[in-house]
């Protein structure tokens, strides 16, 4: 059982005892703690279950790769799922429950998987769940689903907050163990400006734990000497507590750095997310253990070597008063020391290489600590905790030479660099046979937007495994990249390393190297998805020989670790099965980010309220306070209408609509695109955007103008107001402004870049209101100031001037068929003529009218809505707009379109009004079912409805229709589907139901 | 396994399998045959990913033509077919294409039991979320179009969205949810499977599947094409089928001719697995992003394309941030889980953003791509298009709309109008 040592532990404080709830459970820990070495600490072992089987687990590392130890942690808008144990640190009150069994992490009814173990390899639900076939939904599946998941789903709402920060350097350096240290000194001390972030609580990453001397001190003790350098430098930034999570093209990097993970709530943000463009990366990311593949690895009590170290000296935490410590490498003799210096047992140092030397055995020898070279562990003895280890020889098929009672086991196979970020932006491997590992390959590295390395490895995750190869490398690279960006170097000589030296590896990827298949099908390769040796050869004997599809197909390296353990050994046993070599066989990609990355933290401030801008005219007050119904429009926010107390929408929509068409009525015109296209090509510019002519258009005048896209469809239109001589004002839909803009400078950008045009949208410049109604001159000749007579200001007429005071642009346009004023005016005075305009306009009857009003009045009439009687497929003169399609003009965006075979089949649909016989609203979308089916089995269909109002004006239902030659079917009756599976009939008629002649508008 | 004449596969069966547990899985075989290449085949399709598989299953399946070669540059399914969030549906608004899609959608109803390999077809639903007044009108309608078109849809309101998928928060604050386009019958798959599967199905007819082949060069002399050179040396063919998604311009040049198509790369991310919680797929179109979540228990998002023309399959992170804070607004739970990892495919975009299935200028030569964002729903029918294109010289009545000549003529299918975003 694990333990509390009764002293030592380098980075916990005795004398601050704190208290954790686990499983409901309290236990006690140190500040200081993780919640995994609180937990051993604690006798705490066991922390969850796998994710296929079952099995009981603990924990088997000590960082961000830890596999097993996953934690449902804290409670309500601070819930969060798959938490790393050992990666979370402890503080008061925390609490966490174990995930992924029913009913509690003793008796977990889903190990039943586990019994059934050998009936569910790789990829069995591919081969069975095939019959009968509805079973698959509704049986099988939410079996499969309920077993399968981690973690609980969070269900509040999230009560952190998140923020974003932008920056910019020189030298972002990834890691700040003595690697990134060094470096950050190199680069330091040549001026550079130097960002250095560790995403542990504390610098100096494994030296202190792994005991280097380095230049004569402890390597803590240089660990902060270095750090008070650079803290005297302005040009280093230093950060704990912040990962690099991922790298992307062009030296743009995401580092996410956790505030408050540590102390939930004491302040915000919570996260806080680096975005970071840097001319140059050093990632000194270090290395990652590599576990070993014997029968029952994944055993509770199983830890890598280096884990089992870092508990010991770190935590002052015994794994277990017994530890078997097998290895095929020299590093991990350095557990079995620090386990002797603990005054814990070591009974054995399994070793698989045939011959052991070098220093490091020979220390661990005088110890009194018994070696054993050329010999594997044939299985581990136990269940949910280990009993012991039964030995075999490495070069055999399991025989058992003898059993070794004990409590734990610490395991190497070697190292793995963390080659995560270089891996990202596209940088490639190269194998390194001496070491088995993969390492960041020089010659092919990400580049940059040059096309020159953006990239440098430097220490352990450049392959440099040993402090003085560490340091020695980290240097030389930072040096390397310092002259790279430009920098003068700085004089400084590499610090002196006193190291052990070791023996070479041994390549050792199953253990016995001969075991049979009952010992390979207990062999865990990735220990969160439950993969085994067993696993990844079945792949590769059916032909899943792709490093992709046997991952694919065995879900290796694809849990919550990303395969940050597996990966390598699961490669190798592929190579093995593949009879190839590692290298040849590949690895599979990796994917930012490093360790899963909080979704609230990548959305940042954006939530809420703050998700996108929520735009407001300047009238936006009158409207709240005349309690306007509004509607979302974009990102706007429209009127929809202005129900009275007593009024449902409807009712009021009747209403506005009446009393517009009787009186007069005001909207709010503010949302509708302005855009100034000024220059002396302005003309010949627009003449090429819109497919009418504009540059013909008199100063003082207005026209009514569509655009096209390329492809010859209508995509926005409005009234165009000719300024002077260079200056045209383009109106756009309310939800075109950006678009269009968009569109205009983008020709002007890529094609037409010589003409002298500029283009500013002024959208929100002013405030424009629409006086609309047979009395709406009465009510402007109230104001005073300006003649607005039919003869002053003619319809289709603009004229600047001052009305009640106010400095007005006034057009003379119309979308409802009434006599209409829009008043174009600055912004900051709009509410001000919008309220005298309600006032002076009282004994009128002036109302105000919104949105649905306006759609209802301008379908009366048979005016086009972009977006209804459009939907990127419908050319103008579908619509009967043929006439404002220049045929003199040489040349617009759309034209040659517009004269494709297609677009001139006198069989397209064309508008029309529809009239129920009924005199009822016809459903909205309703098509016209015609006879007979397609070759398709589809039902034929001759139209379809594109808006549908009631028409107070009519009282009758009025809606426009797209329908095949319907111009040519004036009268006729159809079918139109009437939304409850039959159909109703109406009648085709003219598309303006009301003042055919456009009588009262011209007045 | 069907028309049984090739590669012998043994039958797939929870008795095969307890049989083979009992020692030790030993007598599984190869999914697929690795074959050398033969000189020549009687069809050669590039592109072995789901389209190009699939085209040659229903060669064999439904055209009796056998001898036929699927030529991969990688491993079967590495491109789209790896990559993508998995969703089925065929709530489309034009005729040509929810006719293609219901095909396609109602193959995959089957196809577990047609390939004999559990694909994984789960028809749990598939709803759009209508956001605002204008998308409550374009649903409508969709609705009434697919009701015509034989493709069963609904509009549901709000309160049944929030029954369907109770994680969703319906009352904005920014866009609240108004509606929904309701598809019972869609749903997702397990898309490597329906490689594997397709892979397994056609070595078992005795086509050749040829992975790490790279086409170099396509040869013709005036009678049409004559085969193809690789990195495995020259095949003889006089019917080649270019089934290539993103490298689609690529292989054209190699032919001689040009495709109105751009590549983009398409983001996609998924979370750490959870416990389920959301038994639905939702799309909400207009703050642009859609979910599900796996089998496994991940939470599989999708987002939009890369504003850029490229050919890296790597993660960008604009668009997931506007994506993951969009899917916040509409499932606020997701702010505390993690993404777990985030990737690019690269996606085939036509003028119109649908497909192009269709004879070519050089004869002997058909193409399939232009999927875009929406290839993996319309795997089996476009395989069934395809091959019926191939095997007959010319087009059926599913892929006849589809010909390269609408871009001349512009007989446009542009579902825009209904897919404001990737699908």
């Amino acid at each position: 059982m694990s333990t509390r040592l009764a002293s030592g532990g380098r980075l916990i404080d005795r004398e601050t005892p704190i208290h954790f709830l686990f499983n409901g459970r309290k236990f006690p820990g140190y500040a200081g703690d993780t919640l995994a070495s609180a937990l051993l600490g604690a006798g705490q072992q066991l922390m969850g279950r796998s994710f296929k089987y079952h099995r009981p687990r603990s924990v088997v590392a000590s960082g961000h790769e830890e596999p097993n130890a996953l934690v449902n942690l804290g409670d309500g808008g601070r819930f969060e799922p798959n938490q790393r144990a050992t990666v979370t640190e402890l503080y008061d009150g925390l609490e966490a429950r174990s995930q992924n069994h029913w009913p509690s992490l003793e008796m977990d009814i889903g190990a039943l998987n586990d019994l059934a173990a050998r009936f569910l390899p790789a990829g069995f639900y591919y081969k069975t769940f095939i019959h009968p076939r509805w079973a698959w939904k509704h049986l099988f599946e939410p079996v499969i689903r309920r077993s399968a998941g981690l973690g609980r789903a969070p269900v509040e709402r999230d009560a952190d907050r998140y923020e974003h920060y932008h920056t910019h350097c020189d030298l972002l350096i990834a890691g700040g163990g003595i690697a990134g240290l060094q470096a950050a000194l190199v680069a330091g001390r040549a001026g550079l400006s130097v960002l250095l972030l560790e995403q542990s609580p504390h610098w100096g990453g494994r030296s202190p734990v792994d005991g280097a001397t380095i230049d004569g001190a402890e390597a803590d003790d240089w660990v902060k000497i270095a750090l008070q350098e650079l803290e005297s430098l302005d040009n280093v930034r230093l950060r704990l507590r912040c990962q690099v999570a991922g790298l992307y093209d062009h030296g743009y990097a995401l580092a996410v750095e956790r505030l408050a993970d540590h102390q939930p709530g004491a302040i915000p943000p919570r996260q806080r997310l680096w975005r970071i463009r840097a001319r140059h990366v050093l990632t000194a990311t270090g290395a990652i253990e590599r576990p070993l593949a014997f029968a029952s690895n994944d055993t509770p009590g199983v830890m890598l070597a280096s884990a089992v170290r870092d508990y010991v000296v770190n935590w002052g935490v015994s794994p277990g008063d017994r530890t078997v410590i097998v290895t095929n490498n020299d590093d991990a003799y350095r557990t079995a020391i620090a386990l002797h210096e603990a005054g814990l047992v070591v009974p054995m140092v399994v070793d698989a290489r045939p011959g052991v030397g070098g220093p490091l055995a020979e220390t661990v020898r005088a110890l009194g600590i018994r070696v054993e070279s050329g010999k594997a562990i044939a299985k581990v003895l136990g269940g949910k905790s280990v009993g012991g280890v039964a030995i075999a020889a490495q070069a055999g098929e399991g025989a058992v030479l003898e059993t070794v009672p004990c409590e734990a086991v610490a395991m190497s196979g070697g190292w793995s660099p963390v080659v995560h970020l270089w891996s990202h932006c596209g940088g490639k491997l190269i194998w390194d046979e001496v070491s088995a590992l993969f390492r960041p390959d020089p010659a092919r590295p990400p580049t940059g937007a040059d096309g020159s390395a953006m990239v440098t490895p430097a220490g352990s995750a450049n392959g440099a495994l040993l402090a003085d190869a560490v340091l020695a490398d980290a240097d030389a690279q930072a040096r390397a990249a310092v002259k790279a960006l430009g920098a003068r170097l700085p004089k400084s000589a590499v610090p002196q390393v006193e190291t052990v030296a070791e023996q070479p590896l041994a390549a050792t990827w199953i253990m016995p190297q001969g075991a049979g298949p009952a010992l390979r099908a207990k062999m865990w390769l990735d220990f969160q998805n439950d993969v085994k040796v067993s696993d990844v050869q079945l792949a590769a004997q059916e032909g899943y020989a792709s490093v992709e599809h046997a991952k694919r197909y065995t879900t290796l390296g694809m849990a919550t670790d990303q395969g940050k353990l597996s990966n390598i050994n699961g490669l190798a046993v592929l190579a093995g099965a593949l009879d190839q070599r590692i290298p040849s066989v590949g690895t599979t990609t990796f994917r930012p980010p490093y360790t899963p990355l909080t979704m609230g933290t990548i959305a940042g401030e954006a939530r809420g309220v703050l998700f996108q801008p929520l735009r407001k005219t300047a009238l936006h007050s009158a409207h709240e306070a005349a309690r306007a119904d509004f509607e979302p429009v974009g990102q706007w926010r429209r009127p929809y209408c202005y129900p009275r107390p007593g009024e449902d929408r409807q009712a009021a929509v009747v209403r506005e609509v009446k009393n517009t068409r009787q009186a007069v009525g005001l909207l709010d015109a503010s949302t509708l695109g302005k855009i100034i296209v000024s220059g002396p090509d302005a003309g010949r510019f627009l003449d090429m955007i819109y497919t009418n002519m504009m540059s013909t258009l008199a100063p003082g005048k207005c026209r009514y103008g569509l655009i096209c896209s390329e492809n010859g469809f209508l995509i926005d239109d409005g009234v165009v107001a000719r300024i002077d001589e260079q200056t045209w004002l383009c109106h756009t839909t309310t939800g075109g402004a950006e678009r269009i803009h968009g569109h205009m400078e983008d020709w002007l950008q890529c094609e037409w870049w010589d003409w002298q045009v500029h283009t500013a949208n002024v959208t929100e410049q002013f405030a424009q209101i629409g006086v609309v109604g047979p009395k709406a001159r009465l009510l402007l000749e109230t104001l005073g100031g300006m003649d607005v007579s039919k003869e002053a200001l003619p319809f289709m007429h603009w004229a600047d001037g001052r009305l009640g005071g106010f400095p007005v642009r006034v057009y003379r346009i119309s979308f409802s068929g009434e006599l209409s004023y829009e008043i174009a005016l600055p912004a900051s005075q709009g509410l001000a003529l919008w309220q005298r305009l309600m006032a002076a306009g009282e004994e009128l009857g002036v109302m105000p009218y919104g949105t649905e009003a306006l759609h209802v009045m301008r379908a009366e009439k048979g005016f086009i809505m972009i977006g209804d009687e459009t939907d990127g497929t419908i050319i103008p003169q579908d619509l009967g707009l043929s006439w404002a399609v220049s045929k003199k003009k040489a040349d617009f965006l759309g034209k040659r379109a517009q004269q494709r075979s297609h677009m001139t089949d006198p069989d397209r649909w064309k508008l029309v009004g529809l009239e129920t016989l009924d005199g009822s609203v016809l459903p909205d979308g309703a098509h016209l079912p015609a006879a007979g089916e397609n070759a398709n089995g589809q039902r034929n269909v001759q139209g379809r409805v594109t808006s549908t109002y009631y028409s107070p004006t009519l009282d009758r239902g009025i809606a426009l229709a797209l329908v095949h030659r319907g111009p040519d079917r004036m009268g006729e009756e159809v079918p139109v589907q009437d939304g409850k599976g039959g159909t109703v009939a109406a009648r085709i008629v003219s598309p303006v139901f009301f003042d055919p002649k456009g009588e009262k508008q011209d007045v | 396994m069907p028309g049984s004449r090739g590669f012998d596969v043994k039958r797939y069966s929870v008795f095969a399998i307890a049989r083979e547990a009992l020692r030790w899985h030993r007598g599984w075989e190869r999914a697929w045959a690795t074959p050398e290449p033969k000189p020549e085949y009687d069809v050669v399709i590039v592109g072995g990913g789901g389209h190009g598989l699939a085209t040659a299953y229903y060669l064999g399946k439904n055209h009796g033509i056998t001898n036929v070669a699927v030529v991969e540059k990688g491993w079967l399914g590495g491109g789209n077919t790896g990559r993508n969030t998995t969703i089925i549906r065929s709530n489309y608004l034009q005729d040509p294409s929810a006719a293609i899609y219901e095909k396609a959608r109602s193959l995959y109803e089957t196809m577990s039991q047609d390939l004999n390999m559990n694909v994984m077809f789960s028809p749990r639903g598939v709803m759009m979320l209508a956001q605002t007044e204008h998308e409550v009108r374009g649903y409508k309608r969709t609705e009434m179009a697919n009701a015509l078109q034989g493709v069963k849809t609904e509009f549901i309101g709000p309160e049944r969205v929030k029954e369907l998928c109770p994680i969703i928060h319906i009352e904005g604050p920014r866009y609240p949810v108004l509606g929904a386009l309701w598809q019972a019958r869609g749903g997702t798959a397990r898309h490597d499977a329906v490689a594997w599967g397709y892979a397994r199905a056609c070595s078992a007819m005795g086509m050749h599947i040829l992975q790490n082949t790279e086409v170099t060069g396509i040869t013709r002399d005036a009678s049409g094409v004559t085969g193809i050179e690789t990195s495995r040396g020259r095949i003889a063919t006089r019917k080649l089928g270019l089934v290539v998604a993103g490298h689609s311009g690529q292989l054209a040049e190699m032919a001689g001719f040009r495709l109105p198509i751009e590549s983009l790369a398409l983001q996609a991310l998924v979370s750490e697995p959870i416990k389920p919680c959301m038994d639905v797929v939702v799309m909400a179109n207009t703050v642009h992003g859609y979910m599900s979540q796996s089998d496994k228990g991940e939470m599989v998002i999708g987002g939009g394309t890369d504003g850029f023309n490229n050919f890296t399959q790597r993660g960008s992170f604009h668009h997931i941030e506007e994506t993951v804070r969009a899917l916040i607004e509409t499932f606020p739970m997701l702010s505390r889980l993690k993404m777990l990892r985030q990737w690019g495919g690269i996606v085939d975009m036509t003028g119109d953003r649908s497909p192009i299935i269709s004879t070519t200028p050089v004869p002997g030569i058909f193409v399939d791509c232009g999927w875009g964002t929406g290839g993996f729903k319309a795997i089996p029918g476009s395989g069934w298009a395809m091959a019926e294109l191939m095997a007959k010289g010319q087009p059926g009545p599913l892929a006849e709309a589809f010909g390269l000549s609408r871009f001349r003529e512009g007989r446009f299918i542009d579902e825009s109008v209904a897919a404001g975003v990737a699908h």
